[in-house]
């Protein structure tokens, strides 16, 4: 018999997901530092504890998202609190140059990294903060990350929801649900662009398709529009705008339905048809604008996501991704075009841990790298 | 009465630009009916039915009996007959009171009381179209028009569908026609994208569709770069650099994303760089973003659908495709890269056209266009205009004014040879112009050369008709103007071939009543050769069996130097009249005269007499000198009076002559007469022979058949000869056996 030693890596145990917008970073916080290993603790790692534990919001733009931590984890013999904190890609020398200011390479950590940034940054964590990153592979990084925040639970309450009642906007409520059997599942992660992948294990996956419509585009072209900024301003312009003022329905072009094809007459014919028209462009709105390249965006996706599933003969399809963070609007419109296109066939779910679970799959590396003799 | 083809003013001025007078595209409106209608966004289609009186040659056999040694074998008139053909124009939306006006006065059929009209603009127009033209509008459903037309394009146009090539050296690839049509997806972009399974000509099903389409495209463009018109936001389009605004996955990665076999030119995120206030971007740089975003993504839906009903033919159309190479250009990448390869996406030469032809067809559903086959009258139609600025300056100003087809009814249903290997591949054509420049080049040059020979033949034919001169100079400028445009746009009437120079020979002969040049040529060769028949078929039986198969091939070749189609031999025939047979067959298709008499017949008798049944297919309508099936008829009468073996073939159905459904010099065996293929599979035909240049050589000469084949010719251009490693007047002697392997010798 072969005994495992378990052999705990050293802290500070991160993992990180460096996107083509936003790094996601988990922290592992040990709630069970007894005092004389707080002796022992060097002093850098002791100021990283405290300066990513005592904040919310790190420089301008780095923020802790303090409703997702998932406290009294377990792990790897140690108890704490999983962290979740993101800041844009745009961010990362400054990060990195943080990291040579507080000598993280002096703690002698694995420093877990996946995402295409993994790659593209690799030589600048070396060169200016003396870091070896270790490359993770992010889609399975995605899904391990997935399978154990799924596994764990959100505080005691299920990690998955979805929405009872989708095409009925009067009753359509959020659910939580457990995800006990995953598999098969379509996973549709929505970052600056989409993939979609069809999950039939643990290690059994494949990379279905893509789409290079996604939050990145959403942004890009409202910024464009509307001239906001950042991904909340364009959101919430989009919560007060109103797409048909932009999109050609089905009833502009056909007075009402188009009986011969069964299409509502609420449907979009055409994203963004108004606007070949000199008069409408003069007049739209902002919110408007935002509320179309949203409703254009999410649309897309569901439409492809749903011809993925009925090819891959897949009923599950789960969304994942930063693009759906307080994205109310996306989540509900997903579900309804789950249900109402495949006529109650499909059904929609959806992560609370959206966007983070690369970074969490790229954080188990971490530890399993440190388990093998 | 009103000619079908020239008007005395400017035909020399084929620029098709408004201030051409309307009835050069109106053409024929006096014998007009049913008409139809599709105004889309920008552009108004209009569709009429019209009937055409041609001039015939007919030919009509004398009495037998009181045939004199001077007297002419048979007589030959011309006649008058009435054939059917399609109007379909194209124009600026601007223009449709204009052209209202013209067809209001010029209009005279009073059984019109209804005009089929389709289109977005369809009912915006209405009340102008029914206070002007007095006629009711009738709406038909877009799709199903749609759909409609897209069939009877599919069916009836040989090279309609075809791949777009942007860096090949030739942009487009024509594609042979499927016997079987179905099931194929119509991806229509107009606005928004529409995807149609249509499986047969009554059933379709639009199984999916998405909300970005050419609407997204234009509404979005103009919100980003303020400009207004579609095609200047292709223009923008075309010259921008899309890296600049979509984030790549190399942007993301710094290099490609291995392990899953993205490249780093990927978009990852379309507008993914444009998500920061503190940068400018270029109009180009932003439309060029958006229209890769909006292909890529009709691409992939194409795809997934296309996947998810097994479907390989996609035709792609709608006001987004049409035409525009960026647009062609852009969705061919992404249908490549979504399927790897495994999906074309097809175009159609005549894709605007799909919503009026199909408005058309379902107002005439009591003339029964369906049961008939049509054929693309080259003469009459605009051709494929390429949009691309730079291959063409003069396109630019061109593009957007007035564009013309029109087809004729063909008398006949055309069917495949039975015996074709395998129909889905099969090419009737030896050399692709489009393809071969070198080729191109020189037969171009070949027929321009040839034009003055057929002309001068052309007036002599019709010595008692003054205006014949006249008449004959229009062919000549109008054919002209054909090869030149040709020369720039290769492609216009799809792939080029020495049989398409040719039919559009025939064609533009048509149209300026010049039915049959070669008619009296024929009637003298015919009635020469007919008075040697008893001589050859006599020294022929003298030879021993061995020399006499030598000797029938013999004269079967010799026969076919015959060709006033053969520049070389037109010049000898021209020069020497006393050129003859005995001489041809020392230097050494079924012509006229010597060739189908001396050559053919004996050849026909010998396979009589071992017992062999013969089924003898010729021209439906004439071409060069070539018989026709009316003229072999009475030949065939003539030498049945003399010749007891052919006489009693006759009687007993040994000897079958049947019409090949062609007026061509070439063979398209894809397109034949249904009763000749009737006939082949009733006989269980199990060996074809095909003679001549045109037919064995220009078209079949790689044609594979289910039976033994025979193609025999001889190479009378020393162009081809070289071409083909041979010397003028080389012999072509192709025996071939089907392999029990298909597609393999």
């Amino acid at each position: 018999m072969k005994l495992r030693s378990v052999k705990k890596p050293a802290f500070p145990w991160f993992g990180m997901d460096i996107g083509g917008t936003l790094v996601k970073l988990v922290y592992f916080e040990p709630k069970d530092i007894t005092a004389e290993e707080e002796q022992e603790e060097v002093e850098n790692l002791k100021s990283i504890r405290r300066y990513l534990t005592s904040n919310t919001a790190y420089g301008k733009t780095g923020v802790r998202d303090v409703h997702l931590e998932l406290r009294n984890l377990s792990i790897c013999g140690r108890t704490g609190t999983l962290h979740f904190i993101r800041f844009p890609t745009a961010a990362m020398h400054r990060f990195i140059q943080m990291g040579r200011d507080k000598n993280f390479s002096s703690l002698h950590t694995m420093l877990c990294a996946t995402g295409g940034g993994a790659y593209k940054f690799e030589s600048d964590f070396r060169t200016m903060a003396d870091l070896e990153l270790l490359k993770l592979d992010e889609l399975d990084c995605l899904i391990h990350g997935l399978l154990y925040v799924d596994s764990v639970g959100f505080n005691g309450h299920p990690e998955c929801y979805y929405f009872e009642n989708p095409s009925d906007t009067q009753h359509c409520v959020k659910r939580p649900c457990s995800l006990d059997n995953p598999f098969p599942m379509l996973l549709v992660n929505i970052g600056s662009g989409v993939s979609i992948l069809a999950v039939y294990s643990k290690d059994n996956y494949k990379r279905v398709t893509g789409t290079s419509l996604g939050g990145g585009t959403f942004l890009g072209l409202c910024c464009l529009l509307t001239g906001c900024e950042t991904f909340e301003e364009a959101l919430e312009m989009a919560s007060k705008g109103d797409s048909t003022n932009v999109d050609k329905l089905v009833r502009d072009i056909y007075g009402g339905d188009y009986q011969r094809f069964g299409l509502q007459g609420s449907a979009v014919a055409s994203s963004f048809g108004h606007m070949m028209s000199k008069e409408k462009r003069d007049t739209i709105s902002k919110e408007d604008l935002a509320r179309a390249t949203l409703v254009t965006i999410t649309n897309n996706i569901g439409s492809i996501a749903r011809m993925c599933a009925v090819n891959e003969k897949i009923e599950r399809v789960v969304f994942v991704g930063n693009f759906l963070r307080i994205n109310t609007v996306s989540t509900k419109l997903l579900a309804y075009a789950m249900d109402f296109w495949s006529k109650g066939q499909l059904r929609a779910l959806f992560l609370e841990h959206e966007g983070y679970f690369g970074a969490v799959g790229a954080f188990m590396e971490l530890l399993k790298s440190s388990e093998e003799p | 009465m009103a000619t079908p083809g020239g008007t005395d003013r400017a035909s020399h001025s084929l620029d098709k630009s408004i201030t051409l007078p309307p009835d050069e595209i109106f053409r024929n409106l006096e014998n007009a009916k049913r008409f139809a209608i599709d105004i889309g966004g920008s552009l108004t289609k209009l569709a009429y039915y019209s009937t055409v009186q041609h001039k015939v040659a007919k030919v009509r056999s004398f009495d037998h009996t009181a045939k004199g040694d001077g007297e002419p074998l048979y007589e030959i008139s011309v006649q008058e007959e009435i054939t059917a053909r399609l109007h379909f124009i194209k124009f600026e939306n601007t223009y449709i009171e204009t052209c209202l006006d013209f067809i209001k006065d010029h209009l005279v059929n009073t059984e019109t009381k209804v005009i089929k009209a389709t289109g977005g603009g369809a009912h915006k127009f209405k009340d102008l179209i029914e206070k002007k033209l007095k006629l009711k509008v009738d709406k038909e459903d877009e799709m199903t028009c749609l759909i409609k037309g897209c069939n009877f394009v599919l069916r009836n146009i040989p090279h309609e569908a075809f791949v777009y090539a942007k860096h090949a050296d030739s942009e487009f690839r024509f594609q042979n026609t499927h016997p079987d049509i179905f099931p194929y997806l119509l991806v229509n972009i107009g606005s928004g994208v529409s995807i149609v399974k249509v499986e047969s000509e009554d059933k379709y099903e639009r199984i999916g569709g998405s909300s970005i389409g050419g609407g997204t495209f234009w509404g979005l463009g103009a919100l980003l770069t303020k400009t207004k018109r579609f095609d200047e936001l292709l223009q923008l389009a075309s010259k921008g650099q899309h890296t600049n605004v979509d984030m790549l996955v190399k942007d993301i990665y710094g290099g490609a994303y291995g392990s899953l076999g993205l490249t780093g030119d990927l978009i990852a995120s379309s507008f993914g760089k444009s998500a920061t206030a503190d940068k400018e971007f270029s109009k180009e740089d932003m439309a060029k973003s958006l229209l890769h975003m909006i292909s890529n993504d009709i691409g992939q839906l194409a795809c997934l659908y296309a996947r998810l009903h097994n479907l390989t033919r996609v035709y792609f159309g709608g006001f987004f495709i049409r035409g525009h190479p960026v647009t062609m250009h852009t969705i061919t990448y992404s249908i490549n890269f979504f399927t790897k390869g495994e999906v074309q996406a097809l175009f159609l030469r005549h894709e605007g056209y799909l919503g009026a032809i199909g408005a058309f067809l379902k107002g005439a559903e009591e003339d029964n266009p369906n049961q008939y086959s049509w054929g693309e009258n080259y003469a009459g139609s605009s051709g494929l205009m390429s949009v691309s600025p730079d291959l063409n300056p003069m396109q630019r100003a061109r593009s957007g004014t007035f564009d013309m087809l029109e087809m004729d009814r063909l008398e006949r249903q055309l069917v495949n040879l039975p015996l074709l290997q395998d129909p889905s591949s099969y090419i009737p054509d030896t050399v692709d112009l489009t393809e071969d420049a070198l080729a191109r080049e020189y037969w171009l040059y070949c027929f321009e050369e040839a034009l003055d020979g057929v002309v001068k033949r052309a007036v002599a034919s019709q010595r008692d008709q003054p205006e014949a001169a006249e008449r004959a100079e229009k062919f000549r400028q109008k054919y002209r103007h054909k090869l030149q445009t040709l020369r720039h746009q290769p492609f216009a009437y799809g792939s080029l071939t020495v049989r398409s120079l040719l039919d559009t020979r025939e064609h533009c002969l048509n149209e300026f009543n010049f039915p049959d040049p070669y008619s009296k040529i024929k009637q003298r060769e015919n009635d020469m050769a007919l008075k040697y028949y008893q001589k050859v078929v006599k020294s022929l039986e003298e030879l021993s069996w061995d020399q006499r198969q030598f000797a029938l091939v013999r004269g079967l070749l010799a026969g076919n130097v015959f060709d006033w189609g053969a520049k070389a031999v037109s010049d000898v025939l021209e020069s020497d009249p006393e050129f003859g047979f005995e001489q041809a067959k020392h230097q050494l298709q079924d012509n006229s005269g010597m060739d189908i008499i001396l050559g053919v017949f004996p050849f026909v008798r010998e396979l009589l007499i071992r017992g062999t049944e013969v089924v003898l297919a010729s021209n439906s309508g004439p071409a060069l000198n070539d018989v026709t099936n009316s003229e072999l008829q009475i030949v065939t009468e003539r030498i049945a009076a003399m010749d007891p073996v052919i006489q009693a073939a006759v009687k007993e159905d040994r000897l079958t002559l049947v019409q090949s459904g062609s007026s061509s010099p070439c063979l398209d065996l894809s397109r034949l007469d249904k009763v000749l293929a009737t006939v082949v599979r009733e006989r269980s035909t199990d060996l074809v022979v095909i003679e001549g240049m045109g037919r064995a050589i220009h078209t079949n000469y790689y044609a594979m058949l289910s039976c033994e084949s025979l193609k025999l010719a001889v190479i009378k251009n020393s162009w081809l000869a070289e071409r083909l490693g041979g010397k003028i007047f080389s012999v072509v002697f192709k025996y071939e056996v089907p392999s029990k392997t298909q597609g393999q010798y």
